[in-house]
Parts: C-alpha cells; sequence; structure tokens
C-alpha cells in the first residue's frame, strides 16, 4: 500500500478567493454569510447565503469557456488551477495516462438549469442555447478539469449530496493508495445559489432566516454556500522524489450508509464511519485532537454527530476539539467536504484550530469543545473530517500531520 | 446591418476572427469552426433572425439548410424568412 500526501490546495468561496484569504478569514472568525444577491430574491423565504462576492467569471475565462462552464464549473477550474501551481505536478506520458479526477458535486449547474427554465415556462421562449447540456451535467467540471491539465486516467463525479466531496476524496485516496493513479485530482464544488436552488430547500423547512449557529442551543438550521476546494492526492514516493512541499498525509478513510430515513440522521451510521476511519488508518483515537465536524446547525444534525463523537471517542472525546466552519462559509452542500479540508491543513499545517462562530448558548445534547467563536493554537496530529449525508450516506476522512 | 453583415458577423465571432476576414466564399471549415461552434452559430442565426432552422448536427448536409458556404447560409436565412414571416 502506498501513503498518500497532498501537495497542492484550492478553494474559491464566501470567506476568500484562493486558501491563504480563507485560511485568514477563518482565524479571523470572519462570517462570509449575507445577503443573497440574485434574480427573483425577493420572493424566497431565505434571503442569506455564503454567497462568492465579488467574483467576475470574464476576467478568469474568455467567451467560448463561458458558453461551456456554468458557476460550478468555474468554481472547480480556479480552485484547481491553485491547486495544481501549488502542487507543481504536471502531467505528460504515462502519469498523464494513469491519474485521473474525482470531484464531489451534488447540484451540476443548478444555474443553468434555472435559467433555461425561466426562459422557456416563464419567458415562453422555444429554444435554449444549445450547450445547455454540457454546461449542466454534473460531471463537467471533473471533465474540464481533466481537459485543462491533461489528466486520462479515472475520472467521474461522486454525488451523495452533503458527503460528495468527502465520498470523492476517499475514492480518490483509495487509488493513490492501492497503487492505482500516481495522483489524483480530487474535491468538489457547488453553485446552487440561485432561486430555483434556495427555492427547494426552502421546502424542507430546514434553513436559517439568519445565521448558522452549529451547536448553539438558539441554533435554527442550516446556510447555503458556494464554491469549490480541489486538492492534489499523490503517492508519498512520487512527491517525495520531485521534491514537493506536503501540506498534509492522508492517513484513514471510511463511509457507512445508515440504511434508515432519508433525512433524518442516524448515531450509528456516523458512529461506523467515524470509527471505521480509525480503524482504516490503526490510529489510536488519542492521537486525534481536531474533528472538522459536518455541524450544518440543523437540530438534529449536530446532536446526533455529538452523539456519535462521544460514542466513539468515549472520555477522550472531552480531549477533543470540534468545530464547524460552515457557520462562516455556510454548507456547501457536494463541495463542503473540499472546503472544510482546508480548516483540517490549517490545524495540521499551522497549528490553528477554526473556530464555530455565531455560538450563542450551550447546548446539552452537543456538550463538546466546539471551539466557540474564536480560532484556537494547538499543535495537532491527526485530524478527521465528518461529512453525513442526506440519504444517510456518512463519509470520514483522516489527515495527519506531514 | 442587413442579413449578410449580420451572418458574417455571427460566423467570424465563431470562428474568432475579425469580419473582415470571413468572405461568402468561405465555408465552415476553411474558418476552423468546429461541430460545436456550427450548431451554436445556428442557434445564433435562430436568435438573430427569428427563425427556425432545420439541421440536424448528426447530418449536417442532409438537411434542408445548406451550410457549405456563407453565402449558402445567407440565401437560406433569406429563404427561411421568407417562409416564417409570411
Amino acid at each position: 500500500m502506498k501513503r498518500v500526501v497532498i501537495t497542492g490546495a484550492g478553494t474559491i468561496n464566501a470567506l476568500g478567493s484562493d486558501v491563504p484569504s480563507t485560511m485568514q478569514a477563518m482565524r479571523d472568525g470572519h462570517c462570509g454569510i449575507g445577503p443573497l444577491d440574485f434574480q427573483d430574491v425577493d420572493r424566497l423565504a431565505i434571503k442569506i447565503g455564503g454567497q462568492v462576492q465579488g467574483y467576475e467569471p470574464d476576467a478568469h475565462f474568455n467567451r467560448q469557456q463561458l458558453s461551456l462552464y456554468d458557476r460550478f464549473t468555474q468554481f472547480t477550474l480556479l480552485a484547481a488551477r491553485q491547486a495544481m501551481a501549488q502542487s507543481g505536478i504536471e502531467f505528460t506520458g504515462e502519469l498523464a495516462d494513469r491519474s485521473g479526477v474525482i470531484l464531489g458535486n451534488s447540484g451540476g449547474g443548478l444555474t443553468t438549469q434555472d435559467e433555461n427554465f425561466r426562459a422557456v415556462y416563464e419567458d415562453g421562449k422555444n429554444r435554449v442555447h444549445p450547450f445547455v447540456v454540457p454546461k449542466l451535467m454534473n460531471n463537467a467540471a471533473a471533465s474540464h478539469v481533466s481537459m485543462e491539465f491533461n489528466l486520462r486516467g479515472p475520472t467521474f463525479t461522486v454525488s451523495t449530496a452533503c458527503a460528495s466531496s468527502n465520498h470523492a476524496m476517499g475514492q480518490a485516496y483509495q487509488m493513490v493508495r492501492s497503487g492505482m493513479a500516481p495522483a489524483m485530482i480530487t474535491g468538489g464544488s457547488e453553485a446552487m445559489l440561485c432561486f430555483g436552488g434556495v427555492k427547494a430547500w426552502e421546502g424542507l423547512r430546514v434553513m436559517s432566516k439568519d445565521a448558522c449557529r452549529p451547536f448553539s442551543a438558539t441554533r435554527n438550521g442550516m446556510v447555503q454556500g458556494e464554491g469549490a476546494g480541489i486538492f492534489v492526492f499523490e503517492d508519498y514516493d512520487h512527491a517525495h522524489a520531485r521534491g514537493a512541499d506536503i501540506l498534509a498525509e492522508v492517513v484513514g478513510f471510511a463511509m457507512s450508509s445508515d440504511a434508515a430515513d432519508i433525512v433524518m440522521p442516524s448515531k450509528a451510521g456516523a458512529a461506523r464511519a467515524i470509527s471505521g476511519a480509525l480503524r482504516d488508518g490503526q490510529i489510536d483515537k488519542t492521537r486525534v485532537s481536531y474533528v472538522n465536524a459536518h455541524g450544518t446547525g440543523t437540530a438534529a444534525n449536530d446532536k446526533t454527530e455529538c452523539a456519535a463523537v462521544a460514542d466513539v471517542f468515549g472520555a477522550h472525546a472531552d480531549n477533543l476539539m470540534i468545530s464547524s466552519t460552515k457557520s462562516m462559509h455556510g454548507h456547501l452542500i457536494g463541495g463542503t467536504g473540499a472546503v472544510e479540508l482546508l480548516a483540517c491543513l490549517m490545524a495540521l499545517r499551522d497549528g490553528i484550530i477554526a473556530p464555530t462562530i455565531g455560538y450563542e448558548e450551550p447546548d446539552p445534547e452537543c456538550a463538546l469543545d466546539v471551539v466557540p467563536n474564536v480560532a484556537r493554537e494547538a499543535k495537532v496530529d491527526v485530524v478527521m473530517s465528518n461529512a453525513f449525508a442526506f440519504g444517510g450516506l456518512n463519509a470520514v476522512m483522516a489527515l495527519a500531520r506531514a | 446591418m442587413n442579413v449578410k453583415d449580420q451572418v458574417i458577423a455571427i460566423v467570424a465571432e465563431q470562428a474568432l476572427l475579425d469580419p473582415s476576414d470571413v468572405t461568402l466564399e468561405s465555408t465552415p471549415e476553411s474558418l476552423g469552426i468546429d461541430s460545436l461552434g456550427l450548431v451554436e452559430a445556428i442557434f445564433a442565426i435562430e436568435e438573430t433572425f427569428d427563425i427556425s432552422v432545420p439541421f440536424n448536427a448528426n447530418e449536417p448536409t442532409e438537411g434542408d439548410f445548406d451550410i457549405s458556404s456563407v453565402a449558402k447560409i445567407i440565401a437560406g436565412i433569406e429563404k427561411l424568412m421568407a417562409e416564417q414571416k409570411s
């Protein structure tokens, strides 16, 4: 089995347009959630989100590219360019033939879909642009990354709602670990902040109208975000041989299905994924210092997640720090695990634990150290990142300091 | 702009060329317009002239709409405009 390391990271999200600015915002406990700005927002009951502000597509892509790139593909490519530049890896020859792209995504080109439904249903138009299909398909982002960077091996998109990017990164990890691929570009993205995207979520009555306050007794729901997080996962020997800067090592991964309910989370399912990742990496649980929580800010998730963490870690749960950065960047749905992995990298590399902001009042059912409101300095060796999706699909990854 | 100038503008935009580089004799191939670009140009023609162009990318030479040169495209558009506007 190969050791798997991360040699590049990139992002764009409500907190920043690259990794340094995002990590700085996490350190500062900055909130990227604000009023939504798009057509028909006045017809929504939920009017806040973690929207990427000040973004000019024309500054990054030409007209022909924009006719093919939905917003989620644009975010993916921008983040992938950063990750590739940091990694310094170049895909040519056999390396290119064996390396691929696995990305998580849930809504695909939802903005494209929304705009074109509006054109044909509301505006009564009878024709749409010819590239609607290649623009909205969920695998568009993975395909464009493979084209831009010449990865010709296993490439596909994983769609497991809120766990999509953790499942994607887990698959990439397993491929590199098994020796099947020397390197993989992985992570995820989402761009659901349009009228139809938010309206659908509104229907479920789980959204907050004012803020995302994970683990706080006053929490009243989730807030959507958008953006991308992209990483280069690489065989340690390959990375070491070319002198790459190693950001962290991926040391364990597990997934589970609750097989119980389509929306309500299960403590047992979450706990099996967390303990599975520890077992997969043969990690003594006392070595884990930080857990990046799924922490959606819903009543159900946060208490179930805390109970699962307490079950798995036992007495050590009281020594753990567990925070949810969704309080700052919102819930990126299929891209959320990827952006949250940045908080894990920051913990391992910089010794800074991102806070759970918006925390107002302890909840006895979330009685763990949730790093309330202010970032903390701590030297950590092993961290974990949880993702628990609608559909009862759970994916948990463990990282260690390089 | 007349039909000719509008068609040349659409074709030039697809080919990433200046309109002065597009002549009536130019063909999609000679301008480097691939099949996806051709489909996008047909869409732009439909939008610009508010007509429906019969075109199937599976058999581009089979339909009634002749796309073998800029002049043929202009003639086809004028015919469709006359038919569909009447």
